[in-house]
C-alpha cells in the first residue's frame, strides 16, 4: 500500500484539501459548543495553531463554526490545540484589563506519553513505538476508565490517539469542566500510583491496606502482565532487564541464577513475596509495586493540573507522522493498531479514487442550495476514506452526550417557567 | 452618639461570644479600635507563628506528635491560644501573662491584619491560605470530641451521613480504604457522604473510599471536610478583601506596614542581581563542583552528560544559573551550547527553547522576572517523573542512590550515615546543610539554609574565591548575619517602640524580614 506512505514535506499540499473536505468541522463545533447550554462557551474558548516553521499562534477564537471553517482553511495549521474557555474571547486578551482574563473551564484531560516509559520498555525508545509496548496504553486507558467512570463517576470521556506515540482523555462531564485546578491535581495524583524521576528505583511502593483503586487497578494489569511482560517484553528473561528488576528485589539474586526461565524466575518472585507476607510488615506487597512500576499509566501530571493547559485536539494531523489523531473506540480497544490510524496522504487518496455512482449524484443535487450541497458534499468526502469509522464513533460519543445537554436545557427552561 | 455607643457595645458583645470558643472560623472582623503598636506586635507575631507552621510542615509529618508539641510551643511562646481546655473565660485560677481571652483576641485580630497584606496577590494568598489552612488542622485535632461536635453545630456544619444498610454494604471497602479503620470501628462511628471536590485533600492521599464521586468519610476524619470549608471561605474572603484594599492603602500609616508583612513570607528572593555577568560561562563546571548544592551540581551534571533537561530541570537550574550572577546572553549561549550538543540543532533550539530562557528574565509572555527556587519550594512542589533530574536529592532520591552519589563525591562513610539518618527524619534541608558542612569542612555552618542560592553565596563566601563578587554581596550577608542573630529581640523591641520610630522600625523589621 505505497499510497499510505506519508512524507513530511507533502504537509502543506495535503493540509488545505484536508481542511476543505475532510476535517469534520460540524461535529467539532457540536462538541465544543456542548448544546450552548452556556453562553459563549464556544466563543470563549481557546484555540491555537502551530503553523508552518513551527510558528505558533495562541488565543485564537471563533465566535461561529463558519469563521472557524474559514481560518482553518486560510491558515492551514500543521497542529491544532484546545485551550480553556476564558472570562472573555481570546482573539481579544490584550484588550481587557490585565488579571480579568482568566480561564474559567475546560475538560479535565490526561496525557499518557510512551516516551515516559523508556526506563520499562526494551523494545523502543523515545518516540518510537510498536504493537508491543502499546499494550502498556491499552492497559492506561483500561486502569484509568475504570477509575473516572467507577470512582469519580464521569461519563464522558473520549480517549483519543495522540498521532505517534500516546493517548489522551478529554472528560467532558460538566463536572469535570468545572473542576479547580487544584481538584485537577488531586484527581490527578489520586490515579498516579508511580513516582519519582532518575534518581528513583523503586517507583511504587504500596502501604496496608492497600486502598480499593489499586485493587482494581492491579486486576487490569495482573490480566495483561504475564503475556506483556514476562512475554513481550521479557522482562525476566534479557540481561539488562533482569538486572533492572534485580534491583528491586535483590533477595533473589540466587534463585535468577539457578532459574533461566522468565515465567519460573516470576514464579520466584511470586513465592517470596508470599514468604514475607507470612513474616515481616514492610516490603511483603513488592510483587504488585513490581507489576505496577512495569504496568501501571504513568500521567503527565502538570498536563492535567492547570485549567489554562494546552492539548493536541483531535482530528489534528501530528506533522511528523502524518496520521490523524483520531477517537479511540473502547470496544475495540484490544484490536486497536496505532499503525493503521490513517495518515493525511492516505485519506486524501482515497479521496481521489473515484468511486462509481458519484458523478450521478452530484448532477441530481444541482437545484438545492449552495450551502446545503457543500456540506453534503463533506460529508459524503469523509465517509468515502477511512476516516468515516472514527468520525462515527465521534458521532456516537456526541449523541451520548447530547442526551445529558437535553435535561439540562429542560431544567433550565422549567426554571424560566417559573417566573 | 447614641447609637454609635450601642453599636459599640454590640460588638463587645459580639466578640465576648467568639472568644468563648476555643476556634472560630474567622467569619466576623474585629470591630474594635486598637493602637498602631498593637496592630503591628499581633501581625509580627502571626507571621511567626504561620512562619513556624511552614517550616514544620517540611520538617515533620503533620500532626504528627512532635509537630504538634512544636507548634503548641511556638503558640504559647508567642502568646496565642494553644490549649483547647482553657475553655471558659471565667478561669478560676488567675494565671500570670496574657488572659485566654487575650490570647483568643489576639488570635482573632491578627488573622485578619493578614488577610489584608497577604490578599494582593495569587503567591501571597496561596501561601497565607495553606498556612492558615494547617494552623487550623493543628487547632482542631487538639479539640476533644466534645468541643469537635460543638463547633460544628455552632458553625452550622452538617454533612450528610450514610444509612446503616449501605455502610453494611460498603464495609470492606471502606476498612480497605481508610488506615486505622476496622470492622469494629466501621460500625462505631458515622460515614460521611461528600462530593470529592469538597474533599481534596483525602482524595489526593487516597486515604477514603470514593465511588461515583462521592467520598466517604469517617467521623474520625471529619477535619478533612472541615479544613475544605475553612479554606473555601478563607480563600472567598481574601478575594474580597482585596477589593477593598484601595481603600486601605490610603491610610499612610498602614500601607508600608501591610506592604513590609507581605513580603516577609518569601525571606530573601535571590531575584535582585547584584552580580549580573561577574561569573563566566567557563567557570560554571568548576563552580559547580565547588559550591552548587547537590541538587544543582545533579542538574548541572545531567545537562553535560545528556545534552538536555526537561522543562522541570531547566526552570529549577535557569533560575539558580540567574540568581548565581549569569545575564540573559549569557544563559542563552549556555543552554544553546549544551543542547545542540545533542539531539537538539541551532534552529530548533532558537525556535523552542530560546523563549523559555527569555521567559525566566521576564522578556516575553506576561514579563514576570521570575525567582529562582526556594528550598520549600523544590522540595514540595511539581515532583519529577520519569525522565527529569530536578527536585531535591535529600528527598527525590531513592537513599540508596543517594548513598552512592555521595560516596561518589566523597563524602567521608560517618558524615553520609549523618546525612542519611536526616533524610530519614525528613529533614531535608538540614541533610543539605550537613553535605555543606561536610564538604567546606566547617563544623557548624553560621545560617540556616534556605535557598540553593543561598548556599552558593554561602560557599563562595567560605571559599572566599570570586574576589570582587565577594564585596559585592558580603554587606548583605553581614546585616542578614546580625538580624538572624537578635532578630526575635529586634521585632519584639520594635513593636514596643512608641509610633513616631515607625518609620526606622519598618526598616529594622526589613533586616529581620530578611532572615526570616
Amino acid at each position: 500500500m505505497p499510497c499510505s506512505d506519508y512524507d513530511p514535506a507533502s504537509l502543506p499540499d495535503l493540509l488545505p484539501l484536508y481542511y476543505r473536505r475532510l476535517f469534520p468541522f460540524s461535529q467539532y463545533y457540536r462538541w465544543l459548543s456542548y448544546g450552548g447550554v452556556q453562553k459563549n462557551y464556544f466563543q470563549n474558548r481557546e484555540f491555537s495553531f502551530t503553523l508552518k516553521d513551527d510558528i505558533y499562534v495562541r488565543y485564537q477564537s471563533f465566535s461561529t463554526q463558519s469563521e472557524l471553517e474559514k481560518e482553518m482553511q486560510k491558515m492551514n495549521p500543521y497542529k491544532i490545540d484546545i485551550g480553556a474557555i476564558y472570562s472573555h474571547r481570546p482573539n481579544q486578551h490584550n484588550t481587557v484589563k490585565s488579571g480579568t482574563f482568566q480561564a474559567l473551564e475546560k475538560e479535565l484531560v490526561f496525557d499518557i506519553d510512551m516516551t515516559d516509559y523508556d526506563d520499562v520498555r526494551s523494545c523502543c525508545s523515545a518516540a518510537d513505538i510498536c504493537l508491543r509496548c502499546w499494550t502498556l496504553m491499552t492497559i492506561a486507558i483500561r486502569i484509568l476508565d475504570r477509575a473516572l467512570r467507577d470512582d469519580f463517576g464521569f461519563q464522558h470521556l473520549l480517549w483519543v490517539y495522540s498521532g505517534r506515540r500516546g493517548v489522551h482523555c478529554w472528560v467532558c462531564d460538566e463536572a469535570a469542566r468545572k473542576l479547580s485546578s487544584a481538584a485537577r491535581s488531586a484527581v490527578a495524583e489520586y490515579l498516579s500510583l508511580v513516582k519519582g524521576g532518575e534518581e528513583t528505583v523503586k517507583k511504587v511502593v504500596l502501604t496496608d491496606p492497600i486502598h480499593p483503586f489499586i485493587k482494581e487497578s492491579l486486576a487490569v494489569v495482573e490480566k495483561y502482565f504475564p503475556q506483556y511482560a514476562l512475554k513481550d517484553q521479557d522482562i525476566l528473561g534479557r540481561k539488562e532487564s533482569v538486572d533492572k528488576v534485580l534491583a528491586l528485589v535483590k533477595e533473589l539474586q540466587q534463585a535468577f541464577q539457578k532459574d533461566k526461565i522468565p515465567e519460573s524466575r516470576w514464579e520466584h518472585v511470586l513465592d517470596q513475596a508470599l514468604d514475607k507476607q507470612g513474616t515481616t510488615k514492610k516490603g511483603q506487597h513488592f510483587e504488585k509495586e513490581i507489576m505496577l512500576q512495569y504496568c501501571y499509566p504513568r500521567l503527565d501530571v502538570n498536563v492535567s493540573k492547570g485549567v489554562n493547559h494546552l492539548l493536541k485536539s483531535p482530528f489534528s494531523v501530528h506533522p511528523k507522522t502524518g496520521r490523524i489523531s483520531v477517537p479511540i473506540d473502547l470496544k475495540e480497544l484490544e484490536t486497536f493498531d496505532p499503525f493503521a490510524v490513517p495518515t493525511i496522504s492516505l485519506i486524501c487518496e482515497e479521496l481521489d479514487r473515484p468511486k462509481p455512482g458519484e458523478e450521478q449524484s452530484e448532477d441530481t443535487n444541482k437545484n438545492e442550495d449552495e450551502k446545503d450541497a457543500a456540506e453534503k458534499r463533506k460529508v459524503r468526502d469523509y465517509k468515502r476514506t477511512s476516516l468515516a469509522k472514527y468520525i462515527k464513533h465521534f458521532d456516537q460519543f456526541l449523541d451520548t452526550m447530547a442526551r445529558s445537554w437535553k435535561g439540562e436545557l429542560l431544567k433550565k427552561s422549567d426554571l424560566q417557567k417559573d417566573f | 452618639m447614641l447609637f454609635s455607643g450601642r453599636r459599640r457595645k454590640l460588638a463587645v458583645n459580639a466578640q465576648t461570644e467568639i472568644y468563648g470558643q476555643p476556634l472560630q472560623f474567622y467569619g466576623q472582623p474585629p470591630l474594635e479600635n486598637i493602637s498602631l503598636s498593637e496592630f503591628e506586635t499581633f501581625a509580627v507575631d502571626r507571621l511567626k507563628l504561620l512562619k513556624t507552621v511552614e517550616t514544620l510542615g517540611v520538617s515533620y509529618v503533620k500532626a504528627s506528635e512532635q509537630y504538634s508539641f512544636k507548634l503548641m510551643n511556638e503558640s504559647k511562646s508567642l502568646n496565642f491560644p494553644y490549649r483547647p481546655e482553657a475553655g471558659s473565660m471565667d478561669d478560676r485560677k488567675p494565671q500570670p501573662g496574657p488572659t485566654e481571652y487575650d490570647k483568643r483576641r489576639k488570635d482573632h485580630i491578627s488573622h485578619f491584619i493578614l488577610r489584608l497584606a497577604y490578599c494582593q496577590t495569587e503567591d501571597l494568598r496561596r501561601w497565607f491560605i495553606q498556612q492558615e489552612v494547617d494552623l487550623f488542622r493543628h487547632r482542631f485535632s487538639e479539640l476533644h470530641p466534645k468541643q469537635k461536635l460543638e463547633f460544628l453545630h455552632r458553625n452550622n456544619l452538617q454533612y450528610d451521613t450514610i444509612s446503616v444498610e449501605e455502610k453494611k454494604a460498603l464495609q470492606d471497602k471502606l476498612i480497605s480504604s481508610s488506615a486505622g479503620i476496622s470492622g469494629i470501628t466501621v460500625e462505631d462511628q458515622d460515614f460521611y457522604k461528600v462530593p470529592f471536590q469538597d474533599a481534596l485533600d483525602v482524595v489526593r492521599m487516597r486515604k477514603v473510599y470514593l465511588k461515583a464521586g462521592y467520598v466517604y468519610i469517617p467521623h474520625q476524619d471529619i477535619v478533612t471536610i472541615v479544613l475544605n470549608d475553612f479554606r473555601t471561605r478563607l480563600s472567598k474572603a481574601l478575594a474580597l478583601t482585596a477589593r477593598s484594599l484601595p481603600a486601605v492603602h490610603s491610610d499612610e500609616r498602614l500601607q508600608p506596614l501591610l506592604n513590609h508583612l507581605s513580603h516577609a513570607y518569601v525571606g530573601q528572593d535571590y531575584s535582585i542581581q547584584k552580580n549580573v555577568g561577574k561569573i563566566s560561562l567557563e567557570q560554571i563546571d568548576s563552580l559547580s563542583a565547588k559550591s552548587f548544592p547537590l541538587c544543582m551540581r545533579q542538574l548541572h551534571q545531567a545537562l553535560r552528560e545528556n545534552h538536555h533537561l526537561r522543562h522541570g530541570g531547566r526552570m529549577q537550574y535557569g533560575l539558580f544559573l540567574k540568581g548565581i550572577g549569569l545575564s540573559l546572553e549569557q544563559a542563552l549561549q549556555f543552554w544553546r551550547s549544551e543542547f545542540i550538543r545533542g539531539k537538539v540543532d541551532a534552529d530548533k533550539f532558537d525556535k523552542a527553547y530560546a523563549y523559555s530562557v527569555r521567559h525566566m528574565f521576564g522578556k516575553e509572555g506576561k514579563r514576570t522576572d521570575y525567582t529562582p527556587f526556594s528550598c520549600m519550594k523544590v522540595i514540595l512542589s511539581n515532583p519529577p517523573s520519569q525522565g527529569d533530574h530536578h527536585g531535591c536529592p535529600f528527598r527525590h532520591s531513592d537513599p540508596e542512590l543517594l548513598k552512592q552519589k555521595l560516596q561518589f563525591y566523597k563524602v567521608s562513610p560517618s558524615g553520609i550515615h549523618q546525612i542519611l539518618e536526616l533524610v530519614k527524619g525528613m529533614h531535608y534541608q538540614l541533610a543539605c546543610q550537613k553535605y555543606f558542612e561536610l564538604t567546606h569542612n566547617v563544623e557548624d555552618a553560621t545560617f540556616s539554609l534556605n535557598h540553593p542560592n543561598q548556599y552558593f553565596t554561602e560557599s563562595q563566601k567560605l571559599l572566599g574565591t570570586g574576589r570582587d563578587m565577594k564585596r559585592e554581596t558580603d554587606g548583605a550577608q553581614r546585616s542578614q548575619e546580625n538580624a538572624s542573630t537578635k532578630g526575635s529581640s529586634t521585632a519584639r523591641e520594635a513593636a514596643a517602640k512608641p509610633p513616631q520610630q515607625i518609620a526606622e522600625m519598618t526598616e529594622e523589621l526589613d533586616s529581620f524580614f530578611q532572615d526570616a
